[in-house]
């Protein structure tokens, strides 16, 4: 191989097309280059967050010196007038969200299981497929669904026998015109329906069928091994789950819109039309002329971030246990361990 | 006593089953009605006008959403062309590069922004961009959609860099490449399938979006081609004809809304055959 | 007796059957490493000769494969890694603040435990990336090398007629024998193997052996192994680690028949590890 005893000079180097090759300056400098390209993509969102966060504040102060803390309580919201209370918005989005949240929830976990543990084999492939192709339909298209066939069937089957039988409820007073808290919350209850089924598929999943088995070998009935063996180990991320529906139910801005009334109204009745924080942006941002108008809905974007942003930081503190967000102190105790042996 | 006890634990056992079983019905029933509805009432109103010509006054016979279509397809090209570079390039960090805090720093402001409801994004580049410039623009979308777009394909790389073994990148290491070169030809290579299906996925879900173009997009009757110029979409323009009291212009929304589920549904289903190639 | 010995370095005496005047490849001084504040390597020193074989044995944990990512800097790759001590690789050291790395690793390759063949790449492009990457088009140079480097392997005979097939589909020890030929195709002055035979079957290991006594001729060697026969069968030089301390170091013939250490002869004749 024509080596040289003591390569340590790198007498040959210069022959060596590969020694040149490395030994060239570029290289290094093209490296550096790369280096700096990853160090500012991966800058630039942090950047932005900070950037937004200075945005959203700075232009939501006039409303907040005008009201202060009384923007949060007040219900009067009338651009013409000039007055801003964001209290029907927080209202309708927790009422909404919530509502829809409670349905979502049950109705996903019973589906979940059903999918998992209690329905024939042949029939859980196409239906989680079909699940999967549902939660690819964008936002706009629910609306639009909800709006011509949701509430004429609401209008026509569901509010008539609500009224006949629970009638007495304040939930089922008053006069219903289609758009209206119930629709809005149905169509985001569908909506975040998808991802909550799925996500706890793979957690019922990702239990080791070893404890369900030893419930069962005790004798248990199928459920009995499930609430057992199952159910417990996955307490903290059904959490999780929900929350992550939450999160995404306060931000959904276009179905709702669509179909939840847009009437700056606090009202018990489901029946009677609502508004939320993001679908009052949808309606009036494009269309606010007065600097008071503009500075309330920042300060409502405001408020619409940080209540998604407190939600998502929870569903992760749920789902990924109390350190969110830190997968490579996992790898990396991994890695050390392998490097050791 | 024994015996009632055991009956009351069957009983139970299969009203649970019940009660799952029904609240199965209760979802993929309005699932396939959304799908059959959709498909008979968007096929029954499309037709070759739809996607070739532009949108008539109306009352007017005829007209199309051909300029929609184009318009998303434009808008998902630039934030393809934004987004990705960027998106890969922070995930190889998250991988990779700095250390841990500010990789921590990085990850976590992904998922903030994942978080962010899509109304607020177009907010804020309505603030960004719109305003100082004048007026709306496709280059003021393209980045709004970027911003949603970026932190899904920053989790895909990082998720699909991660399963490759870590004895690969120091194999390649050891050989003495530069680590920029086995960044790009080694990791990202044996990753790309994870990486490209995920930028799909993201193209998918940034085809859909609506809120962030009512303040960004705008919408456009007309053939656009400048980037400083308001432009049309598909979620923006069946928005606009859902809310609208004229029948035509239902039916020309539910069309649209095929026309956009089938891009959409095409988007999954190359993901899908792509995963499948790997297995 | 001379105190020139490579074991003896400082506190051992020599050994008077080796060849004490050899060239080094490395010569190590006062090597300390940390995983965070946990310390994994007390103080080694050592000499490596040039062209010889060196088996670090030891049982696991003991921090072999520490040091044998020492010697090209590969551990800088972990988080939380320090290092303290010298390392010098003909004579140079390697981690001066002016030293790259890259330039380092290049020099020193390494065959890992697990065979990491590229999968997205042929044989012939997981022979050749160290130079393709490194800029290299010259077609009949590589054409030169990519043979060159599988004879040496051993495995040229087995791959000729399909160089265009993924590494991949190869056998478990011809997977290994490629990434010792994708090692040696960049010509490096030594070649580390931490553990290269352990995850393979009992004639893909003797092939693999075979083919580390071969590379002698032409390479430094340093083999980690857990396997005290293939150490004795291949290797001119054993040094035994226990606990991150380099307990004993000597000719193999010597270390496996007349150890010093009653913590080798233990680990040696099996009483621990």
């Amino acid at each position: 191989m024509g080596r040289m005893l003591f390569s340590s000079q790198h007498n040959t180097a210069n022959n060596d097309p590969f020694e040149r090759a490395l030994a060239n300056r570029g290289q290094k400098f093209k490296e550096n280059i790369f280096t700096l390209l990853v160090y500012c993509c991966a800058f630039t969102l942090p950047t932005l967050l900070v950037f937004a966060a200075y945005e959203l504040t700075t232009k939501c102060m006039p409303t907040v010196s005008k009201f202060g803390i009384s923007f949060l309580f007040n219900h009067d919201w009338n651009p013409v007038s000039g007055h801003f209370g964001a209290l029907p918005f927080l209202y309708g989005t927790a009422m909404s969200s919530g509502l829809s949240l409670l349905i979502a929830s049950f109705l996903g976990l019973g589906t979940a299981l059903f999918l998992t543990e209690f329905s024939p084999r042949w029939i859980q492939k196409p239906l989680i497929i079909l699940i999967q192709i549902i939660s690819a339909i964008p936002s706009v298209v629910w609306g639009l669904w909800a709006l011509f066939e949701l509430i004429p069937w609401l209008q026509k089957y569901v509010v008539p026998f609500l009224k006949d039988h629970l009638g007495f409820l304040p939930f089922f007073q008053g006069n219903f015109y289609g758009v209206s808290m119930l629709s809005g919350s149905l169509v985001v209850a569908i909506m975040i329906l998808p991802i909550m089924i799925s996500v706890t598929i793979e957690m019922i999943k990702s239990v080791p069928s070893i404890y369900k088995e030893a419930v069962f070998a005790l004798g248990s009935t199928h459920w009995e091994s499930i609430r057992i063996g199952v159910l417990p180990f996955i307490k903290k991320g059904l959490l999780g789950v929900a929350i992550l529906g939450l999160g995404r139910a306060i931000g959904e801005a276009m179905a709702v819109t669509m179909v939840i009334g847009n009437k700056p109204e606090i009202s018990l009745s489901l029946l009677s039309p609502a508004y939320t924080l993001s679908s009052v942006l949808a309606n009036e941002f494009a269309e606010s002329t007065s600097e008071l108008h503009i500075s309330a809905l920042y300060e409502i974007a405001l408020l619409l971030g940080a209540i998604t942003i407190v939600v998502n930081l929870l569903a992760q503190l749920f789902i990924h246990g109390l350190e969110p967000l830190d997968f490579t102190k996992l790898f990396g105790k991994e890695n050390q361990k392998k490097n050791l042996s | 006593m024994r015996v009632a006890f055991y009956r009351f634990r069957k009983l139970e056992n299969i009203l649970v089953q019940l009660l799952c079983a029904f609240a199965s019905f209760f979802v993929i029933l309005p699932f396939v009605l959304i799908l059959v509805y959709l498909i008979v009432a968007g096929a029954s109103s499309i037709n070759f006008d739809f996607i070739t010509q532009l949108p008539k006054p109306i009352g007017e016979k005829g007209g199309g959403m051909a300029n929609s279509i184009v318009g998303t397809l434009i808008l998902m090209g630039l934030t393809f062309l934004i987004g990705t570079p960027i998106g890969i390039l922070s995930g190889v960090f998250v991988y990779e590069y700095g250390n841990e805090k500010l990789r921590k720093i990085v990850r976590f402001s992904a998922d903030l922004l994942n978080g962010t409801p899509s109304i607020v994004i177009g907010i804020l580049v309505y603030g960004w961009i719109v305003s100082p410039m004048h007026g709306f623009s496709v280059m003021a979308a393209s980045i709004a959609l970027s911003l949603i777009f970026i932190p899904l394909v920053l989790r895909t790389t990082e998720e699909s860099l991660l399963l490759v073994p870590k004895e690969l990148r120091d194999a390649a290491l050891a050989l003495g490449i530069r680590k920029w070169k086995v960044v790009c030809y080694v990791l990202i290579e044996t990753a790309k399938q994870g990486i490209l299906s995920g930028i799909l996925v993201a193209l998918a879900r940034i085809a859909g979006e609506t809120a962030p173009l009512l303040f960004t997009a705008f919408g456009n009757q007309y053939w656009t081609y400048r980037l400083d110029e308001p432009i049309s979409a598909l979620p923006l323009q069946i928005f606009e004809y859902a809310i609208s009291p004229y029948e035509q212009w239902h039916r020309d929304a539910w069309a649209g809304a095929l026309v956009l589920l089938l891009l959409i549904f095409l988007l999954h289903l190359s993901v899908r055959i792509l995963l499948k190639k790997k297995s | 007796m001379t105190n020139k010995s490579p074991f003896s370095y400082p506190s051992h005496p020599s050994n008077p059957d080796s060849n004490p005047t050899g060239p080094f490849a490395f010569e190590i001084r006062d090597l300390n490493v940390w995983f965070g504040t946990k310390q994994s390597l007390f103080n080694i020193s050592m000499n490596i000769f040039y062209q010889q074989i060196l088996a670090i044995i030891g049982p696991s944990g003991c921090g072999k494969s520490t040091f044998l990512r020492c010697l090209n800097r590969m551990h800088e790759l972990s988080p939380g890694v320090r290092v303290e001590g010298s390392v010098k690789l003909m004579g140079k050291e390697i981690y001066a603040a002016d030293v790259d790395p890259t330039l380092i690793r290049r020099r020193v390759g390494m065959v890992f435990q697990k065979s990491t063949p590229f999968p997205t790449m042929s044989i012939e492009e997981n022979v050749l990336i160290g130079l393709k990457l490194a800029g290299i088009r010259n077609r009949s140079f590589l054409e030169e090398r990519l043979e060159q480097s599988l004879r040496m392997a051993a495995l040229w005979d087995e791959v000729k007629d399909r160089l265009e097939a993924p590494g991949t589909s190869l056998s478990g020890g011809q997977q290994q024998r490629l990434c010792i030929a994708r090692a040696i195709a960049v010509q490096p002055e030594v070649l580390l193997m931490d553990e290269p035979c352990s995850a393979l079957d009992p004639i893909a290991t003797a092939q693999i052996e075979e083919l580390i006594v071969s590379l002698k001729k032409n390479y430094t060697i340093v083999l980690v192994t857990h396997n005290l026969q293939e150490a004795g069968k291949t290797s001119d030089y054993t040094a035994f680690f226990l606990g991150g301390k380099l307990i004993e170091m000597d000719s193999t013939k010597k270390l496996f028949t007349n150890p010093r250490h009653k913590f080798t002869e233990d680990y040696i004749t099996g009483r621990f590890g």
